[in-house]
């Protein structure tokens, strides 16, 4: 099978989370090594952990004509689409290639399942759902990309991918796929997920969710902390934007091994990193910065921190965020990735937060504080429950392997 | 239009009316085919999986395994498709009615089944497969939007893949929503080359939505009350061996389908 890839321009892209509304929110607080992890106040029964919730969303109204998509997670995406000037150049693309022409691919791990929480939370006499919750639209997985693609009044194919917290990594591929192929001309990707019980006291029954901010490859990290965010990115072809960054490669790769726990070995995530490389064209030495998955579970960064001293040499500079916003689940790719991309834009290697104590079993290419350095090829890490990797490889505009 | 072509090689369908792709067939010819057993075998499970996996699993892995030992082709080769327009509605109904009465009781073991992933997990994990596997949706249009993504990737990737689209009946206050009255899973193993192997060549044509093909009674009932049912004007195709059909892919975008010829 050939592993090759046309790279494409990342034209436009923003994001959300508990550290700010859009890239000038994040690059500030990065650079400020300032978390915004929170004790959770957002639960609908109590529950000890800290969580990264984004300000504004409960005062974010969907436009009067998308009233029918009211929900929390589709108020965060709209919050979301309002940053960076990401609408306009969608509408630019629009106008450019007709709304047919651009795909929509969307991740997200639950979608809009905390409005079915709520309906279940307030039935009415008769058992059944109350009438502002009877919109059956906003109870099925596929929420999120129903909305938007109305929002953004696109035509083209529109899929949701859920495969849990590596869902808005996997759109890049897929929107690399449909341009190669001239199904479209344009994709817009991304991802939402927004907080909710669903994920709150279920990663808790996993027995996965820390009491205290999470730390991302700390010697005493004890678990997760669980946040929500959106994030968006619009990708065409190089000759019309050759000084954007650049998708330069993906890789994606099953574990066969565990439903909610990674292979010891790390074979799924290795296999996607060198995946990801191959199509890339670069080798491990090229790469300035990893953007690591690093959720702050005992198992996911043992595995990680020892992959990347496997692969990687002393030079390379790696580090999880989820130390400012969380794990934000299916919306982890897409915000990671646009962390990965200021890295190529800035120079700037955002320190690990939260690993005060290093785990001694992360080599040297863990950044623990910030850094200033050029980067010109950065890596994004993202797995899933259910064994699924991704591996995505960025590059500054006129980047040559 | 863009025009895309691409083989079948495999063909899996399992409802309570139809234990499998003959089966169709026979309701085609004006059959009654004998129904399968409540619960799909999904033998592609080892037995301690089978007893513990939820419904929605069950269902899909059996007709991935279908259309598989059909297309004669090792498991763990295939990149995999799991579509599905609502996940498990037996789990969502299961954790928004503990969560509404005594969330800290939920099951650690249900909620991480109640990714939308779970089938394409289990699934690898039987199979020892570590080609790339995804789970996606896009409402009633789930099976159109996931045929185009197969298709995609088969092209773009020159591989193999297995696309499946599945989904349980609806349960609890849920249902009143989905109105799923009855699960209905199929599967494909598509392929980009003409091989010995090869079920029919099909050929896929981007389009504006357009009225999805009127099925006879008693499929078009069952497409009523399943999204993962939209699938059977294709599957009639295939069983027919001739013609053309017309699939929704999004709210705005449609999918027509020749059949150019069968082995």
């Amino acid at each position: 099978m050939p592993v090759s890839m046309t790279p494409l321009a990342i034209t436009a892209y923003t994001a959300t989370s508990a550290i700010g509304h859009g890239l000038a929110a994040h690059l500030e607080a990065l650079r400020q090594a300032r978390s915004g992890l929170r004790p959770n106040d957002f639960s609908s029964a109590p529950l000890t952990c800290w969580i990264g919730r984004v300000d504004g969303v409960e005062d974010t109204a969907l436009p009067a004509v998308h009233a029918i998509w009211e929900c929390r997670n589709n108020r965060l995406a709209w919050l979301g689409l309002n940053q960076d000037g990401f609408l306009d150049q969608v509408r630019a693309a629009r106008e450019r290639y007709g709304a047919g022409r651009i795909a929509l691919l969307l991740g997200t791990s639950t979608a809009s399942i905390g409005a079915t929480e709520e309906a279940y939370r307030r039935l009415d006499a008769d058992g059944g759902f109350a009438d502002d919750m009877l919109r059956p639209a906003i109870h099925e997985p596929h929420s999120l990309a129903a909305f938007v693609t109305e929002a953004l009044e696109l035509e083209g194919p529109c899929l949701t991918i859920s495969t849990a917290c590596s869902s808005s990594a996997k759109v890049f591929a897929n929107a690399a796929r449909m341009i190669r192929l001239g199904l479209v001309d344009a994709a817009v990707v991304g991802g939402v997920d927004s907080l909710c019980d669903s994920v709150l006291f279920g990663f808790n029954a996993l027995e996965l969710v820390s009491a205290e901010p999470c730390r991302p490859f700390d010697a005493a990290r004890d678990g997760i902390s669980i946040g929500e965010a959106a994030g968006f990115a619009l990708l065409e072809r190089v000759d019309v934007a050759p000084d954007a960054p650049r998708l330069l490669g993906y890789g994606e790769a099953s574990d066969a091994y565990h439903m909610s726990t990674p292979h010891p070995e790390g074979v799924g995530a290795e296999l996607a990193l060198r995946e990801a490389l191959l199509r890339a064209g670069v080798d491990a030495t090229q790469v300035g910065y990893i953007n690591l998955h690093g959720t702050a579970s005992l198992k996911n960064d043992e595995v990680e921190a020892a992959l990347v001293n496997r692969v990687f040499p002393p030079g390379t500079r790696a580090s999880s965020t989820k130390g400012f916003m969380g794990h934000t689940l299916g919306a982890a790719g897409i915000v990671e990735a646009a962390i990965a991309l200021q890295a190529i834009e800035h120079g700037f290697i955002p320190g690990n937060l939260g690993g005060s104590t290093p785990d001694p079993a992360c080599g040297p290419p863990f950044a623990w504080g910030n850094e200033q350095q050029t980067v010109d090829v950065a890596l994004s890490n993202s797995f899933g429950f259910g064994g699924n990797n991704v591996c995505l490889a960025f590059a500054r505009a006129g980047f040559r392997a | 239009m863009t025009t895309l072509r691409f083989c079948v090689e495999g063909i899996g369908l399992w409802s309570p009316q139809l234990a499998n792709f003959d089966a169709l067939r026979s309701v085609l010819a004006g059959g009654t085919p004998e129904p399968p057993p409540s619960r799909p075998a999904a033998t592609t499970l080892p037995a301690n999986e089978r007893r513990r996996a939820p419904e929605s699993v069950l269902l899909a892995i059996e007709v991935a395994g279908q259309a598989v030992a059909m297309s004669g082709r090792s498991a763990a080769t295939l990149a995999s498709i799991f579509a599905s327009s609502q996940g498990d509605q037996a789990i969502t109904d299961y954790m928004c009615t503990t969560l509404a009465q005594a969330p800290t009781d939920l099951s650690p073991t249900r909620f991480h089944n109640s990714v939308h992933n779970a089938a394409a997990g289990y699934w690898t994990i039987a199979t020892e497969c570590r080609a790339p596997s995804t789970a996606v949706c896009a409402q009633h249009a789930s099976f159109g939007a996931g045929l185009l993504e197969a298709v995609s990737l088969m092209l773009a990737e020159q591989r193999p893949v297995l696309l499946v689209c599945s989904d349980i009946s609806g349960s609890g206050p849920l249902l009143e929503v989905t109105g799923c009255t009855q699960p209905f899973g199929c599967a494909l193993v598509l392929a980009p080359d003409v091989s010995a192997t090869t079920l029919a060549q099909l050929q896929l044509t981007l389009t504006s939505a357009q009225p999805a093909t009127a099925l006879p009674e008693p499929l078009s009932t069952w497409r009523d009350g399943n999204p993962s049912a939209h699938a059977l004007p294709l599957l009639a195709l295939l069983a027919r061996g001739q013609g053309r059909c017309q699939l929704d892919a999004a709210a705005t975008l449609g999918l027509q389908i020749d059949l150019e010829s069968v082995a």
